[in-house]
């Protein structure tokens, strides 16, 4: 008998020390019945990647509020491409202005969460890539 | 097929799914498994294991660090609990040892428990051997942090590092059976704190009576600060040590044989187990035995002998 868990990598990356909402995200996501892996505080893109397909997780939630979200979330979106992992889902949240988010999903992330984003929007969201994550 | 080829290039994506398919219990699980065997029994595998909160995480972080000098390639499985409530699981012991992710000679690997107890997950077994057949030659298995009985640790690893810190019981505790007898190298943790002293002497004072008349065979107890990386090499060190003397008694033969005599049972009873699911559908009628025992028209021992009688004789199988 199968039994295929839905895998999630909360990830921080850059020079931000705030992780009171990757911690809220990690763990409202756990109790959603997923197993979420957190990185700490202060990953490299490379670092995040690496963890990403060690893990071989279905899902990849950054979390930034540092405003290096232009730089830092496309290049993760990259790194997975270069290691033939395009296949993880990635997301984000923190302080990212509206109108950034146009150009950030053109660049590969899938969606994005602003403050206040009930969980439940962010559980919808993943159980509505369920199929597509195989699981 | 392919991704057996790919585990053994090295690919650590492969191993990586490769991990998930065996987690998930997937139909290609047994294939993988049998197709690397003959590549695996190479790996040194450890087992850290103590209560939660004792430096488990930590101490692998600084075993890594450690191990590193020596150009090996070290795989660590950490374990940690899902929810009995939502399935769910935080794995966090990686955030310790995170700064080694980015090191291509390290795989490191979280695994939740899935409701398995033991203080390991059902598929950690089958994940050493992915490990060692990819090429790890030291993995480290962290347990999820344990109580007392949580022990199935010693069906896996070749050598066991019980970990324990200042302020978590007397001396009686530490003559408990459980998991006080499945420590070969004994880790105090956090020897800067008052009472690790206190806790290193009723160590002593416990293997001493244990190992009265073999003194010889008393196992080590090293005092270490996983957190300010000191007394990390000396641990290492008498690991290796004990491991030596182990193979020069020719115990370690008969560990790795008692090992696998442990796992084939737990292969065969799981098999068994399944097939009865399957032709006596006992999931199913659990419901309507329950009533036979509460109504008190069935015994308990009388009725599992009756319907175990009619499946051999219905089935095919036996």
């Amino acid at each position: 008998m199968s039994d295929k868990k839905i895998r999630i990598l909360i990830g921080k990356p850059g020079l931000d020390g705030h992780d009171r909402g990757a911690k809220y995200i990690a763990r409202a996501l756990k109790d959603a019945g997923y197993e979420v892996i957190y990185t700490g505080l202060r990953q490299t893109p490379q670092s995040i990647v690496n963890t990403a397909i060690q893990e071989d997780v279905d899902f990849v939630g950054l979390s930034l509020l540092s405003g290096a979200h232009n730089s830092l979330f496309p290049k993760i979106v990259e790194l997975l491409k270069e290691n033939d992992a395009e296949d993880i889902i990635v997301f984000g949240g923190g302080v990212i202005p509206e109108d950034d988010i146009p150009n950030l999903k053109k660049q590969g992330v899938e969606e994005i969460f602003t403050p206040g984003t009930p969980i439940k929007d962010v559980v919808d969201f993943i159980e509505s890539k369920r199929e597509k994550v195989g699981k | 097929m392919d991704i057996e080829n790919k585990i053994l290039e090295g690919s650590p994506r492969h191993l990586a799914r490769a991990i998930s398919m065996v987690e998930n219990n997937s139909p290609q699980k047994e294939e993988i498994i049998d197709a690397l065997y003959p590549k695996t029994g190479n790996a040194l595998i450890i087992g850290v294991t103590g209560s939660p909160g004792s430096g488990k995480s930590t101490l692998v972080d600084k075993i890594l660090k450690n191990e590193l000098k020596k150009d090996q390639k070290i795989g660590v499985i950490a374990v940690d609990p899902s929810s009995p409530f939502s399935g769910g699981a935080l794995l966090g012991d990686r955030i310790r040892m995170q700064k080694h992710s980015g090191n291509p000679n390290i795989f490191i690997r979280s695994m939740a428990s899935r409701g398995h107890l033991g203080g390991i997950s059902a598929a950690t077994s089958d994940v050493t051997k992915l490990l060692d057949a990819a090429g790890y030659n030291l993995i480290i298995i962290e347990t999820i942090g344990v109580g007392q009985t949580e022990v199935e640790i010693i069906e896996l690893a070749d050598i066991i590092l019980l970990t324990m810190a200042p302020g978590m019981g007397d001396d009686i505790q530490a003559m408990k059976a459980g998991i006080m007898e499945i420590g070969d190298v004994f880790v105090v943790n956090k020897k800067d704190k008052d009472g690790a002293d206190k806790v290193k002497k009723e160590l002593d004072y416990v293997l001493d009576i244990k190992y009265h008349d073999n003194p010889e065979n008393k196992n080590p107890i090293k005092m270490v600060s996983a957190l300010n990386n000191e007394g990390i090499e000396e641990l290492m060190n008498s690991v290796y040590n004990y491991i030596n003397k182990l193979k020069k008694q020719g115990k370690w033969e008969d560990k790795r044989k008692t090992k696998i005599k442990k796992e084939l049972k737990k292969i065969f009873s799981k098999k068994i187990h399944e097939l009865m699911d399957i032709h006596i559908n006992y999931t199913e009628k659990l419901d309507d035995w329950v009533k036979l025992l509460m109504n008190k028209e069935e015994k308990p021992y009388s009725l599992i002998n009756k319907e175990l009688k009619s499946f051999i004789k219905e089935s095919e199988i036996l």
